[in-house]
């Protein structure tokens, strides 16, 4: 093994992998260091993919990824103890030739993904730690130190793509330390059904077609989150996740949440009969755009969740840690041809790029409304409750007549929050937040 | 059976159906002992995804590192008490998930 590469990538989850990829591809001399027993071992995810992202990296990826179900129909619920009220969108137009969205198992997808970057050429080395950056006395990153002996390994630049509880950045005084506020703590479990039983129970055309449900409301107890539900082939991944500050504040236990949402009435004929194969738990950055910490310095780059790439309003994360790891690997490729060292002033370029990209537009769209959710948890509490309380109000018959009941209804919703000032302060606040 | 003991049944059983490599002796997460535990130690009996927190024969909290599937949870909590060591497992240690 050559002691000395263009580019060292720390982590092989879906932006390390683009990284990896896209500089290999290059030319680049790439290794690549992951601790889990193979790459993608310790990572974890819902899990959708977005195709649009990996397209750009591997255009026929339809050929060979591991893929579940294509998304089909999209069901959105605000959730009271016992009912939900659902937005559901459902269309033959995602049946097409290249499906936009997919569920994935990620154990599966990242070994493909990880064999995608080692047939580009890069090196890749498993169980093995990075435990710290190794820096020249002028301050430039220049190798890593990890638990394997042999000493540290050097290269012109180091790519974080250490995930979101990265520590070798953070240790290297790179960033400062996740705030609680700023970090969601989601548990999943894996529920293993006979194809044909998913496909019955989910209203689904074939094996290839795919739900993805995604719950607001009593799902997250006060706090501020949400639940999911996704089919898998033969399986149907399910979890939530809440705002790990709330979770701290108020003493929930993540694991009697979700047995909540699974024992849920809604839910619970969804699962019936299901074993379960495995219980994770993961952090997702959500502190969004305010919360994206330094990316670029003397021989180093940050890209994926360590950056803070999540868009937790529309549950993107892994086509922005694709995307940034993507745009890192060139910039860090084009620089290399242009035989420039990779300096803090040379890989700007990697931030005029984010910049220019989906991904930074939109995390700035909704810069301010991690802040405006936090601090107006009845978006997650009262307003659920409300709404399904009227639906309720309107569809039971009970002799009562229309026009009365309409006035019941808002004033279920007037009650919710004290009055129409209420109601319209939340509005412009969520408006706000949004543009 | 009471509340807790069923919540704690349920989750050793959710545990059991991961896969772990055990770097025996070598627990990657340690508890720096302060005079008292914080508040934000303690509620970390409860917010553990894995149960990891218990309270000892003296009421102090320590933590069993076997079940962590390393989220990093209890380091972000703790962070500014400085009351948790959290390192990564050694190379290949630790949780393997099987679909992540």
């Amino acid at each position: 093994m050559s002691e000395h590469f263009d580019a060292i990538v720390v982590g092989a989850g879906p932006s390390g992998n683009a990284a990896a990829l896209t500089m290999a591809k290059a030319g680049l001399t790439v290794l690549q260091i992951d601790r889990g027993e193979y790459a993608g071992s310790k990572n974890v995810q819902g899990a959708i993919l977005y195709a649009d992202a990996l397209e750009r990296l591997i255009p026929d990826f339809r050929e060979e990824a591991p893929l579940e179900r294509h998304i089909v129909e999209q069901r959105m619920w605000l959730m009271d103890e016992t009912s939900h009220v659902g937005a559901h969108y459902r269309s033959d137009d995602f049946n097409e030739d290249r499906p936009n969205r997919y569920t994935i198992i990620r154990a599966q997808f990242d070994q493909w993904f990880a064999r995608a970057v080692r047939d580009a050429g890069a090196l890749q080395l498993t169980e093995t730690t990075v435990t710290g950056l190794v820096k020249d006395e002028a301050g430039t990153v220049v190798g890593v130190e990890t638990d394997r002996e042999g000493g540290p390994v050097f290269a012109d630049v180091v790519v974080l793509g250490e995930g979101v509880n990265g520590l070798v950045g953070q240790r290297a005084g790179l960033r400062s330390e996740l705030s609680p506020d700023h970090a969601a703590l989601a548990v999943k479990e894996m529920h293993f059904l006979p194809q044909d039983v998913i496909e019955n129970r989910f209203n689904l055309g074939s094996e290839d077609e795919g739900v993805v449900i995604e719950a607001v409301g009593a799902v997250s107890d006060g706090m501020v989150g949400t639940g999911f539900l996704y089919t898998n082939r033969e399986s149907v991944s399910i979890g939530v996740g809440c705002m790990v500050s709330d979770f701290a504040a108020t003493g929930t236990s993540p694991y009697r949440l979700l047995d909540r949402f699974k024992a849920h009435p809604s839910v619970k004929p969804l699962l019936a009969g299901s074993e379960m194969k495995e219980y994770a738990a993961h952090l997702i950055p959500e502190g969004g755009y305010g919360a994206i910490p330094a990316l670029t310095g003397d021989g180093w780059i940050v890209v994926g969740d360590a950056g803070q790439f999540v868009n937790s309003v529309h549950r993107e994360g892994s086509n922005l840690a694709m995307t940034t790891g993507r745009l890192a690997g060139e910039a860090v490729a084009a620089l290399k041809c242009q035989g420039k060292p990779c300096t803090a002033a040379n890989l700007k370029a990697y931030e005029a790029a984010l910049q220019d990209s989906v991904v930074v537009k939109d995390l700035k769209k909704y810069r301010r409304l991690p802040a405006t959710l936090h601090a107006n948890k009845q978006f997650f509490t009262a307003y659920p409750a409300a709404v399904s309380k009227a639906m309720q109000t309107w569809l039971r018959v009970d002799g009562t007549d229309k026009r009365t009941k309409e006035k019941q209804m808002v004033g279920i919703l007037r009650a919710a929050r004290g009055g129409f000032r209420g109601l319209a302060g939340d509005m412009w606040k969520l408006a706000r937040a949004w543009r | 059976m009471s509340d807790m003991t069923m919540n704690r049944t349920r989750l050793e059983e959710r545990l059991y159906q991961n896969r772990y490599r055990v770097d025996e002796g070598r627990p990657h997460v340690r508890i720096r002992r302060r005079v008292h535990d914080s508040d934000a130690l303690k509620s970390l009996l409860t917010i553990c995804p894995a149960g990891c927190y218990a309270r000892d024969e003296r009421g102090r909290i320590e933590v069993a590192t076997d079940g962590c599937m390393e989220c990093g949870t209890c380091r972000i909590v703790c962070a500014k008490t400085g009351e948790i060591e959290w390192d990564y497992p050694r190379g290949g240690y630790g949780i393997l998930f099987k679909f992540g």
